[in-house]
């Protein structure tokens, strides 16, 4: 791990469905964050940021994000990104609606 | 209501077709994002925090039923069953998925709405007053002029590449509700001393990051100079506008940094040179635009029922006394119709309840809606007789709610809960508030307040010209809450003050409360609004009640 530099994981919207995604060590795309590549490595992050902005035809808008191992996975340090991973908090919509589903 | 000719018709159809192709070629690959993106904007299509967003615009804030019920048609069919109708009389669709929305845009164009200029630099929707046709201080319908500026602006080839976004807007009544202050371009229509109706130009104001009150740049201007003079505005602006610097593009910095004199001295010349080209088509083509807007046929009647409903129900009253507003013809009421019942998303409509109300506008409205920049709908033509049965049917979706222009009848931008620009939420510190002042059974005798909330810098929930405003910031990843005071979006209009340090999130609703508990004790009487006391006495007792430890950290 490279010192001072804040883990990460890469992340993006569906091309189609706009929904967000997050980039998993074996190249997929997931929908929840705990599933995303935790990325201590700087090298690393430009390599998988660049693999992720080069599927033009699945993803918009890839970018890195900070992000801490929780108990579950990765999980986000920024409420932004803790909002983009549930959903509005106006209505159950988006994914909370899709987890409490399941 | 303005119908759509030929060529309109020609062409809204024709960018969709262009767009669905668009679409097509980005989804299979051979459009990049970076190609991708202006093409959309072009056409209202944004990508938020959840998904995409489509803007629609609602020019002028006029709708019929059949558009209201199509609306609703779209929030069901493409998106999650409700729309949000935003401060720029637009309304905004939270979820589609982008291989529909050549759908949706084909839907829309169905009923002659699209989404075309809802975004970019380029002239935007044109806002108006909404209770343009129907209000008693009104002088003219400003409809036909934001009509006439919508077909001028509309793909206008000299100015799809501004500086910066352009928004105008109009108000036909010196009273103003259009917030023309706020805007690149305002006009607010005034009578010279002839008594001929004309006018004021306002240019240059602008909310967002430097907020500006705009200034005069004409205190009275004929109606029949309007275009050219419009068109040498932002002619001149387009070549004198700032490119190097986003945040110094817009016409607010470009007036500050020439000057009034200057910008007026360009704008004369420029206006003297292009208006002899306009040879009266445009005044022509005004008048039949006028034929379009020609006011309903009101009927004459009793309306003793109105006056037993006040006198026997008291909820009707209550409604009756917030949410009425005085109607040219004295047999009539403009009844606002407030989406803002408390703790919902202010803006946010249902499709049954959009279809509640087109249905509503259709029987007793003379078919015509309205989207206030409050993000409020309108009934603005309603003979008193039907206002019981329209408020017993409005009671029964949740639209009922007595709370027009109180402190729960608040304006909120989408904030971190949609926009992707956001730096905190909105939404929730509006729903809180409007809950918190239901329980205290306050909100009738606080009286007139508006509270306006934005998630970002950008100012879209207008919080400058609140008399409260709340701004949503990022302070070290945590969400925090700055507050102004005496701010006026009216023909007053005011920029207000920063009241000192923000609060977070979970401290942004007390200190509300105590700001409000406190202007209630610092009141002359109860007929004195919030504004008027804070004209009064200053900030420096408002500053008091919402910082009292510093008070106490001075004094010691
Ligand atoms: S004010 Fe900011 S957060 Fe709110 S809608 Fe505008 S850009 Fe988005």
């Amino acid at each position: 791990m490279s010192q001072n530099f804040a883990p990460k994981i890469v992340t993006a919207n569906h091309l189609v469905e706009g929904d967000v995604i997050y980039l998993t060590e074996n190249g997929d795309w997931s929908r929840n964050h705990s599933d995303a590549e935790f990325i201590t490595d700087e090298a690393r992050a430009a390599i998988r940021l660049g693999f992720a902005e080069a599927q033009q035809e699945r993803v918009v808008g890839a970018y890195l994000a900070d992000a801490k191992l929780g108990p579950n996975g990765p999980a986000p340090i920024h409420f932004r990104e803790d909002f983009r991973s549930r959903g509005p908090s106006n209505y159950q919509h988006g994914k909370q609606s899709e987890q409490t589903n399941v | 209501m303005y119908k759509y000719n030929d060529f309109d018709e020609a062409f809204v159809r024709s960018r969709n077709a262009q767009f669905r192709l668009q679409v097509e070629r980005r989804v299979d690959g051979s459009l990049t994002e970076d190609e991708f993106k202006p093409l959309r904007l072009m056409n209202g299509l944004y990508l938020q925090l959840h998904a995409y967003m489509l803007r629609v615009a609602i020019p002028y804030g006029t709708l019929d039923s059949a558009k209201m019920r199509q609306l609703a048609y779209l929030a069901d069919r493409w998106d999650k069953g409700y729309g949000h109708f935003t401060t720029r009389q637009n309304i905004q669709y939270n979820w589609p998925k982008l291989s529909d929305v050549p759908d949706m845009l084909d839907a829309l164009a169905d009923v002659e709405m699209h989404a075309i200029q809802t975004s970019g630099n380029t002239i935007r929707n044109v806002t108006a007053d909404h209770f343009a046709g129907a209000s008693a201080d009104e002088i003219e319908d400003p409809r036909p002029i934001a009509e006439l500026l919508r077909q001028w602006s509309t793909d206008h080839p000299e100015f799809q590449f501004l500086p910066r976004k352009f928004k105008i807007a109009v108000s036909g009544s010196p009273t103003d509700r259009a917030v023309t202050r706020a805007h690149d371009i305002g006009l607010r229509m005034v009578r010279n001393e002839a008594g001929e109706p004309g006018f004021e130009v306002i240019v240059g104001g602008g909310l967002g990051r430097t907020p500006m009150v705009g200034k005069v740049l004409r205190e009275f201007l004929p109606k029949a100079d309007l275009l050219p003079y419009c068109e040498a505005i932002v002619s001149v602006y387009n070549l004198l506008g700032r490119r190097d610097n986003k945040y110094k593009a817009r016409i607010k910095i470009t007036v500050h940094e020439n000057g009034l004199d200057k910008i007026r001295e360009l704008v004369d010349a420029r206006f003297t040179q292009i208006r002899p080209e306009f040879s009266g088509v445009d005044q022509e083509h005004l008048a039949e635009i006028e034929r379009h807007f020609a006011a309903p046929e009101f009927v004459s009647g009793p309306t003793a029922q109105y006056q037993t409903a006040r006198d026997t129900n008291p909820a009707f009253r209550s409604w009756s006394d917030t949410n009425l507003s005085a109607h040219k013809n004295p047999d009539y009421a403009i009844v606002t119709i407030s989406i803002k019942a408390h703790g919902q998303t202010p803006g946010d409509a249902t499709s049954d309840q959009m279809r509640v109300m087109a249905d509503l506008a259709e029987q007793y409205g003379h078919n015509e809606l309205r989207i206030s920049h409050e993000q409020n709908v309108i009934l603005p033509h309603v003979h008193k007789k039907d206002l019981p049965a329209i408020y017993a049917s409005l009671k029964e979706v949740g639209l009922a709610t007595a709370n027009i222009g109180l402190i729960s009848d608040i304006i909120a931008c989408p904030g971190m809960d949609y926009c992707a620009l956001a730096t905190a939420r909105s939404i929730p510190v509006a729903q809180q508030i409007a809950t918190r002042f239901d329980e205290l059974k306050l909100e009738h005798d606080i009286g007139e307040l508006k509270i306006k909330i934005s998630g970002c810098i950008n100012a879209c929930g207008h919080h400058h010209v609140g008399h409260i405003g709340i701004l949503g910031l990022d302070r070290a990843g945590v969400e925090n809450y700055q507050i102004t005071l005496g701010g006026d979006g009216t023909e007053n209009a005011a920029i207000g003050e920063r009241a000192g340090p923000g609060f977070a999130y979970d401290e942004i609703v007390p200190a509300i409360e105590r700001l409000v508990l406190g202007y209630l004790d610092m009141r002359l009487d109860a007929e004195e609004p919030f504004l008027q006391t804070y004209k009064r006495l200053g900030a420096g007792p408002f500053k008091a009640v919402l910082y009292p430890e510093a008070i106490k950290k001075n004094a010691a």
